[in-house]
């Protein structure tokens, strides 16, 4: 079975990036968000985000709000979400919940990790808990061998960057601007220095994956080249809604964007 | 009068903004990892400038020469007669700006320019935190840009008005329920872009730590200075004390002077809209339901997958569907009691104090009234007629008029509907 951080390590052996997709479990509905990440994976994704929509998502921009909101009002709920996961993973790829923090205290954090484990999920991406407020997935996710990603900001001390990358598993999500998904492009003035903060602080062998504010394959070349991976999210969702109702065409599309973006970090 | 802003009780938050500790407790920072540091760096400004006294004095003065305090402690003689016990408000309705939020905002504002930042944002439902923080922004010499819901900018196009007038830029949030929780959401966006020279002035005594510790520190004067002006006038203190809670920020600012006083009865009134058991309601204490939402674990109106659920209150003030931590580890812990006033009792609480004291409160403060006259019986029986009950009388009516004007149907003057006496 490919892990996390046995798909970084094949893309580093490979000397590229990893190149990890995200979309929202349920947009544009449950099936048709499983077809379009399968197809995202077919078409070179390496690592899957699979977000379970919420009603007050603060780190996500325009595109993936309306997205969540959409889902949320087509009633998907939280099995919905282990469901797309356990259709995913099916592939052999990994694949990772990226979520607000209630709805798993919602759902029990322990029985959560537990789900997640037996659809075959890798682990989850924590946007709004950090190390030193999310003891209670550290532990879950430990009992149920599962990967943590925390996030680190241009804003991080090393301090803190020290004790959140002491915590992760699998990767190190650094979020490539000061700002929510979807809006302000990701440079690599600010992303060099981060990766380079992070690289120097963090336990030996922890890849940092770069996201927010990566949509484009030039952009993620620039990215690539300063880490071990590049996160797309909104770029994906976008695809599905200037193609909406037309599912051959937003399969096309993401198909389409994936290649450009694998191409992308190979290209570094 | 001083203010008491680095006093403590055994009530407050522990070094990570826990009340009532990690495991059994709400609280605590649950915040993206960008604005971590800014939310380091608030809890160290403010631990230092509440501890000057070159701060402490500066803002005393300030609320003195410019809000208009302290505001009075008034016998409400002839409310009492009708309770049967003595009433007495804490008139901050009197207010500079006509509620208690002005407290909240100067302080903010204050430390804003201690740290050296020059530009404040705020999230706002009915637009008084708004106007507040925009009032504050102005005096202060700071850029101002206030968040507000769309459904609300168009309830309350007064109040967008004032704002503008005030300097401020108002942003209409029409994502999610385009309502209170959204404009949070989207200051909070705004904030994780700005944050190295913008100040989040936090509308209320929830949200990260330090924000319910920071808003409690800076309203506590409303208790403070009632206790004082309760001994003074009547040499003992209340036998109970009693506000209305949203988010709870004029509750806790006057329950912290009487917290280790065994003796006085704490009260909190919660939105019950149209009735506790239709669910239309923002009784977040009495719901009981554990979440987390705009960072802190608190009582959250949430469905099964935790997804927040819309409150409803007549006040757009109390309609939130959180509630600052500390009121949720009150409750928790048996300090303070809870209950649910509907909108039907508060309208007429609000029409009865029009009619018997010659003052309009806000819908909010017509709660914690409405809640006064329903425990008055109780504390009359037990006390007998010397009981005191002192209700924070949070903000004026001005602003609750054209929902007034609806519910009493006072528009036409032909109409005798619109004859509250009656």
């Amino acid at each position: 079975m490919t892990t996390t951080s046995s798909a970084f390590a094949t893309a580093k052996a490979e000397g590229r990036a990893a190149l990890v997709g995200y979309l929202p479990a349920g947009f544009p509905d449950v099936d048709g968000s499983i077809e379009a990440i399968r197809t995202m994976v077919a078409a070179g994704c390496d690592v899957i985000e699979i977000g379970l929509p919420y009603s007050d998502p603060v780190m996500d921009g325009p595109t993936i709000q309306a997205a969540a909101q959409q889902a949320l009002e087509r009633g998907v709920r939280t099995r919905d979400v282990l469901r797309t996961v356990e259709a995913v993973a099916a592939t052999g790829v990994p694949t990772l919940v990226m979520t607000y923090w209630n709805p798993v205290e919602k759902y029990g954090v322990d029985r959560f990790a537990a789900d997640l484990k037996s659809a075959g999920g890798a682990g989850l991406i924590t946007p709004d808990i950090t190390p030193d407020y999310g003891q209670a997935w550290i532990a879950a996710a430990d009992a149920h061998d599962l990967d943590k990603v925390f996030l680190v900001a241009p804003s991080s001390t090393d301090e803190r960057i020290a004790m959140t990358t002491a915590a992760c598993r699998g990767f190190v999500y650094a979020t490539g601007v000061m700002g929510v998904t979807g809006g302000k492009q990701a440079t690599t003035d600010v992303v060099g220095p981060l990766v380079t903060r992070t690289k120097a602080l963090a336990p030996a062998g922890l890849p940092v994956g770069v996201g927010v504010g990566v949509s484009t394959g030039d952009q993620a070349a620039a990215i690539a080249a300063h880490s071990d991976g590049v996160i797309v999210g909104s770029a994906f969702v976008r695809a599905i809604l200037e193609n909406q109702g037309d599912k051959a065409a937003y399969l096309k599309a993401l198909s389409t964007l994936t290649e450009e973006l694998a191409a992308g970090v190979r290209r570094a | 009068m001083t203010t008491h802003l680095n006093e403590t009780t055994s009530f407050d938050a522990d070094a990570q903004g826990w009340f009532g500790g990690p495991v059994e407790g709400f609280g605590g920072k649950f915040m993206p990892e960008a604005l971590m540091k800014a939310l380091d760096e608030l809890d160290a400004a403010w631990k230092g400038a509440k501890a000057d006294p070159e701060f402490v004095a500066e803002f005393d003065a300030i609320l003195r020469d410019y809000a208009n305090l302290p505001s009075p402690l008034y016998e409400a003689k002839r409310l009492s007669e009708q309770a049967g016990i003595r009433i007495l408000l804490k008139r901050e309705d009197l207010n500079h700006t006509g509620a208690h939020k002005i407290r909240n905002v100067l302080g903010q504002a204050l430390l804003t320019k201690r740290m050296g930042k020059t530009r404040v944002i705020a999230e706002t439902g009915a637009g008084q935190h708004g106007v507040a923080s925009a009032t504050a922004a102005a005096y202060f010499g700071l850029d101002c840009t206030v968040y507000m819901g769309k459904v609300d900018t168009e309830r309350q196009a007064l109040n967008v008005a004032r704002m503008r007038l005030l300097g401020a830029e108002v942003i209409a949030v029409d994502s999610g329920s385009a309502t209170l929780k959204d404009a949070i959401n989207e200051a909070l966006r705004d904030w994780v872009s700005s944050v190295e020279h913008t100040a989040y002035l936090f509308g209320t005594a929830a949200g990260p730590h330090p924000f319910p510790t920071l808003v409690r520190d800076l309203t506590r004067g409303i208790g403070d200075e009632a206790r004082e002006q309760c001994l003074q006038q009547y040499g003992r203190l209340p036998d109970a004390i009693a506000a209305c809670i949203g988010g709870g920020s004029n509750a806790i600012g006057l329950f912290t002077a009487f917290l280790e006083d065994p003796s006085v009865r704490i009260y909190g009134f919660e939105a019950g809209g149209d009735g506790f058991e239709t669910g239309r309601h923002a009784a977040t204490i009495v719901a009981a339901d554990q979440g987390v939402l705009h960072g802190a674990r608190t009582y959250v109106l949430q469905d099964e997958d935790g997804q927040t659920i819309e409150s409803h209150s007549i006040s757009a003030g109390l309609d939130y569907p959180g509630v600052g931590p500390q009121h949720a580890w009150l409750a928790k812990a048996g300090r303070a009691t809870y209950e649910p006033v509907t909108d039907v009792e508060a309208m007429d609480a609000m029409a009865l104090l029009a009619r018997t004291e010659g003052i309009i409160p806000a819908i909010e403060s017509a709660h914690a009234l409405a809640g006064a006259m329903r425990i008055a019986p109780t504390l009359r029986e037990e006390l007998g007629p010397d009981a005191t009950l002192l209700v924070n009388l949070s903000g004026r009516g001005d602003k609750d008029m054209g929902t007034a004007m609806e519910w009493f149907k006072l528009g036409d003057p032909d109409d005798e509907t619109g004859d509250v006496s009656k």
